[in-house]
């Protein structure tokens, strides 16, 4: 095997392994963002709820010395976030999105606020699974750690699916979704499944955050998420509205995250900035290939101000 | 609830002349153009000094402190007007696509590679003079933010794409190439601890303004400011901006190119943003370097909501912003409060206008005028 195959095979298993790890807050992020566009409602502001997540996280597992207490927290704080959302989009004249870009800004001002002290401060790790322990190569057993958070996302986006295809509160949450005027001859409170559903995916968004300080990078830093949770809302379009398709597109997007990353270990520098660049040119690349003018997306909810 | 309170209790500036001849309607409408805004930051501002003694720090403080480090003195005038100077260009990034209908947030990214373009303009082409320095900076700074605009607009009339995420992505894009050029191709070697272009020369840098102690960049921003509102509000072409704005469909009835109007205004937008990152190059840093993400096309997105994309508003509420943000350093060393403080007040009083917005057409002003009259 010559020197540049071995650098290619390296780059390949850094970058699955870089997939899997930068993946685990898309898919958390993403599925919280489907979640909460299928009743019919777009939160833009899951960035401020992730980076707030990701500092409440750490904040609460560095003081009680347990990372899973800190998830916990996270969750908790993203519920807030998600309530408000809900209740202020409730009232009338109020538009989602302008909310949604205000709760970004609040979000990450507040966790940088709060979050001052806990920059120096080390967190315990979430806990990992080793599948790679079978392999002698210390590259393939560095790309297989996987987080037992990307497991449970996993088995959540599939559970997600499940409950939206063949559960009452599913079918409620659809029927909210596609149109506000059938929901309300059914009797059915559509502010309040929007409110409930926004809590929902705001909580499962700052999940997304703990992971990013409490595992990968695992430190909290005023720069630990770069729009990841702006690029969820692309994503979930990209993934038209599919739970399940949430996971392959998440992934695709973490490899493109692990790009940079996986070249610099290997020792190629050139370009290391642009490499930066790649997963927002992939989301844009997509947006503009599944988006159109003159139809509404495929299986776009009918009551999303977004697609319209 | 103290959002509903101080909304009533703001200041209402009822003209009566200027309600002469009008339907009550229409002068309800002029009101609450002020009233609701001005309840609104006034509520914010109330909210955040909860937040405040909630976090232990007294109010009163806070504000005495804003008040001298932005306003108390002809220096902290100064530094607030020329911190003003690209938030207005900043603001006006997002109002004018708004008139269309558009919410474009990305104004970071024009900003950014404006100042780059700028940068890179003034590290080959040397020895022009300083006029045409200065406008060949500024030239290519505005086609480098129209075209990363304009590209929002068209991508929105041409495809569908969503405009707030296009462009929010675009700003991470305009970022990632900035930090590759600055620490690649553009570096001057001298610059160790913060890689920047090579300094301009002293002949493209612009100065103070005659007679203040502001670099010209605050002329350059208020006249942005007049000339988009005459564009806007007195042409041809701004009414049928408008008109896209208020009904789409019926624009396109009309055959109004819609196309052209959104990508022309939306590249009008960028221009503007490039050219205070060409400001921020040309009269404050002498390079392009990291400072340029300095978070002002955010602070701009604010300041345009708060204007309600009226740009002669603008003007007044980028100084009072530019007075709050001149202020944070003081705030920081006196109360030991971080830096993000000033985040959590533009976050606060951003959703204080917005939840206003819900009681447009409700104040009742016109039955309250013909009770007092």
């Amino acid at each position: 095997m010559s020197e540049t195959d071995l650098g290619v095979w390296t780059v390949l298993i850094a970058m699955l392994g870089g997939a899997i790890r930068v993946s685990t807050p898309y898919i958390f992020v993403s599925l919280g963002e489907c979640l909460t566009e299928r009743s019919g409602r777009i939160n833009l502001g899951l960035e401020g709820t992730l980076v707030f997540g990701a500092m409440s996280g750490y904040a609460i597992a560095y003081e009680t010395g347990s990372a899973w207490a800190g998830v916990l927290a996270a969750a908790l704080a993203g519920t807030l976030f998600g309530l408000f959302h809900g209740w202020v989009c409730k009232l009338p004249k109020v538009n989602d999105i302008a909310i949604g870009i205000a709760l970004m800004l609040l979000g990450m001002g507040l966790a940088f606020f709060f979050g001052k002290p806990y920059i120096q401060p080390v967190a315990p790790d979430l806990p990992t699974i080793a599948l790679g322990a079978w392999s002698s190569s210390p590259q393939v057993e560095a790309a297989l750690r996987i987080n037992v958070l990307f497991v449970v996302g996993i088995a959540l986006a599939f559970f997600i699916a499940w409950m939206l295809r063949s559960t009452r509160i599913g079918l409620v949450i659809r029927v909210v979704g596609d149109s506000a005027d059938a929901a309300r001859a059914m009797g059915i409170s559509v502010d309040r499944v929007r409110l409930l559903a926004t809590a929902a995916g705001g909580a499962l968004a700052g999940i997304g955050g703990a992971y990013l300080s409490l595992y990968y990078p695992g430190s909290w830093n005023e720069g630990v998420s770069s729009g990841q949770g702006l690029m969820a809302v692309a994503l979930v379009i990209f993934a038209r509205w599919s739970p399940v398709n949430c996971i392959w597109a998440a992934l695709l997007f973490g490899a493109a995250g692990a790009l940079g990353p996986a070249l610099q270990s290997v020792g190629v520098s050139s370009g290391y900035y642009l490499s930066y660049a790649a997963p927002y040119v992939l989301t844009l690349i997509l947006l503009i290939a599944t988006s159109s003018t003159t139809r509404a997306v495929r299986g776009a909810p009918g009551e999303l101000s977004i697609t319209k | 609830m103290t959002l509903t309170s101080s909304l009533n209790a703001g200041p209402a500036p009822v003209a009566p002349a200027a309600g002469r001849g009008r339907s009550a309607g229409a002068l309800d409408r002029r009101i609450e153009a002020f009233a609701l805004p001005l309840g609104a930051l006034v509520a914010g501002l109330a909210v955040f000094a909860l937040f405040l003694m909630m976090v232990g720090k007294s109010p009163a403080e806070f504000y005495g402190l804003v008040f001298k480090a932005g306003f108390g003195t002809a220096f902290s005038w100064e530094n607030t007007l020329a911190r003003a100077s690209p938030l207005l260009l900043a603001a006006l990034c997002v109002a004018i696509p708004a008139r269309l209908g558009l919410v474009v947030i990305g104004g970071e990214g024009a900003i950014v590679l404006g100042g780059v373009a700028a940068g890179a303009f003034g590290m080959y082409l040397t020895g022009l003079g300083s006029s045409m320095g200065i406008l060949g900076m500024a030239v290519s700074a505005i086609c480098v933010g129209g075209v990363w605009i304009g590209l929002v607009g068209a991508l929105r009339y041409r495809r569908g794409v969503n405009e707030t995420i296009s462009s929010l992505l675009l700003a991470y894009i305009a970022i990632a190439l900035m930090n590759h050029f600055v620490e690649g191709p553009l570096r001057d070697p001298a610059s160790l601890n913060k890689p920047s272009t090579a300094p301009l020369e002293d002949a493209y840098r612009i100065g103070a303004m005659p007679g203040l102690d502001v670099h010209g960049g605050l002329a350059v921003g208020i006249l942005a400011c007049v000339f988009s509102w005459i564009l806007i509000e007195r042409t041809a072409w701004g009414f049928s901006a408008r008109i896209v704005g208020g009904n789409i469909r019926a624009a396109q009835i009309q055959g109004l190119p819609v196309g052209w109007l959104m990508t022309g205004f939306c590249a009008l937008a960028g221009g503007f943003a490039g050219l205070a990152g060409m400001l921020e190059v040309a009269a404050v840093h002498g390079s392009a370097n990291g400072s340029l993400a300095g978070g002002y096309g955010y602070t701009g997105i604010l300041i345009a909501f708060l204007a309600r994309h009226n740009m002669l508003a603008i003007i007044p509420v980028a100084v009072l912003l530019a007075g709050f943000e001149a202020s944070s350093g003081l705030i920081q060393r006196r109360m030991d409060l971080p830096d993000a403080t000033i985040l959590v007040l533009q976050g606060i009083v951003f959703i204080s206008i917005l939840i206003s917005e819900t009681f447009t057409g409700r104040l009742g002003l016109s039955t309250l005028w013909r009770k007092t009259s």
